[in-house]
């Protein structure tokens, strides 16, 4: 994707040229959320689509389907998972053990990922990327935020970690091992965080609240009354 | 091929450098790590990627290095890792 999302307002009148009769295909046209001149790849994207969707293998519908089962896929599923952790030890020991079991106790599925649970613990913060692309825990966190796919992040984060925790407010002491695990294959990862002082007694829902994203990507930790320590 | 590995064995990473889809980053070639856990076996993604079918399945390795070990320079505490998933074919005793 390009960098410059949002930078055209202009409409999508110009670009690739679908042809004469492409009107009688019958499908409805897709409305993009990115309205900026298609790159290359994304021309491949879409002339794929059209190929599928004009020899019938897939339909316009089942695409749009699909984009909003993505869309539908948010963080709030991850916090919900963390929380239970939090609050039920059983429960810990099956997330950290299998946590593609764990989580079907939600509903949520993973399909072929293997989701792998990192805890923080007082000795360790753990810290998630994909060094090759932006492979990402989807079913947990939904779509990854376009810092997570930017090569800023990609590259530094493993050469330099602690500072660019640092530039996300979170500073990690000299006596805590800092982990970047990097998702390179079959594994998708989720820091569970270290359940923050001064929550004791709180209910599962009011501990979701104050899981964050980041949290479980491992950049930042949550914080009592709603302020994790990036802010 | 070598292996398998168990947790705890000390292993270093083919440094080699071949065309095409591999998943494993070019910053750890060459370097030295510890086995963390062995995460199964699954279709070779290097072979998935070309339309193959990735058959025979390849274990899968958690590999944890040391920051220091991976880069000279590294600012941070000697303590301080990059876990990293790699397949078998990558791997040989250190």
């Amino acid at each position: 994707m390009s960098d410059d999302r949002g930078a055209h307002d202009h409409a999508h009148d110009h670009s690739h040229d679908h042809g004469p009769g492409h009107a009688l295909h019958g499908h409805p046209p897709l409305q993009p959320d990115d309205t900026s001149a298609p790159g290359r790849h994304e021309l491949m994207v879409l002339a794929m689509r059209e190929l599928l969707i004009e020899d019938g293998v897939i339909t316009a519908d089942d695409v749009r389907r699909g984009l909003e089962t993505l869309d539908s896929w948010e963080p709030v599923r991850g916090a919900a998972v963390v929380a239970r952790a939090w609050t039920d030890p059983e429960f810990r020991k099956r997330l950290l053990e299998n946590a593609n079991a764990a989580v079907a106790e939600f509903g949520i599925d993973p399909g072929d990922a293997r989701l792998t649970v990192v805890e923080n613990t007082d000795k360790v913060q753990n810290v998630i990327v994909c060094t090759l692309c932006s492979c990402y825990p989807r079913a947990v966190l939904g779509l990854p935020p376009d810092w997570y796919r930017s090569k800023n992040y990609r590259s530094r984060i493993v050469i330099e970690p602690r500072q660019v925790l640092k530039e996300f407010g979170t500073e990690i002491p000299d006596d805590m091992t800092v982990r970047v695990h990097d998702s390179l294959a079959d594994l998708r990862y989720l820091v569970l965080p270290r359940r923050p002082a001064g929550t004791e007694g709180w209910s599962e829902a009011e501990l979701a609240a104050i899981v964050t994203r980041d949290c479980m990507v491992g950049v930042t930790n949550p914080g009592v009354s709603g302020q994790s320590l990036r802010r | 091929m070598t292996g398998p590995f168990t947790p705890g064995d000390r292993v270093r990473v083919v440094s080699t450098h071949p065309p095409g889809h591999r998943r494993t980053p070019f910053y750890v070639r060459g370097k030295v790590g510890v086995i963390e856990r062995v995460c199964g076996e699954f279709p070779n993604p290097e072979e998935l990627a070309y339309g193959f079918d990735g058959l025979p399945r390849k274990r899968l390795y958690r590999v944890r290095f040391d920051q220091t070990e991976v880069w000279s320079s590294y600012a941070g505490p000697a303590g301080d890792t990059v876990d990293v998933d790699i397949y078998e074919h990558w791997l040989r005793p250190a």
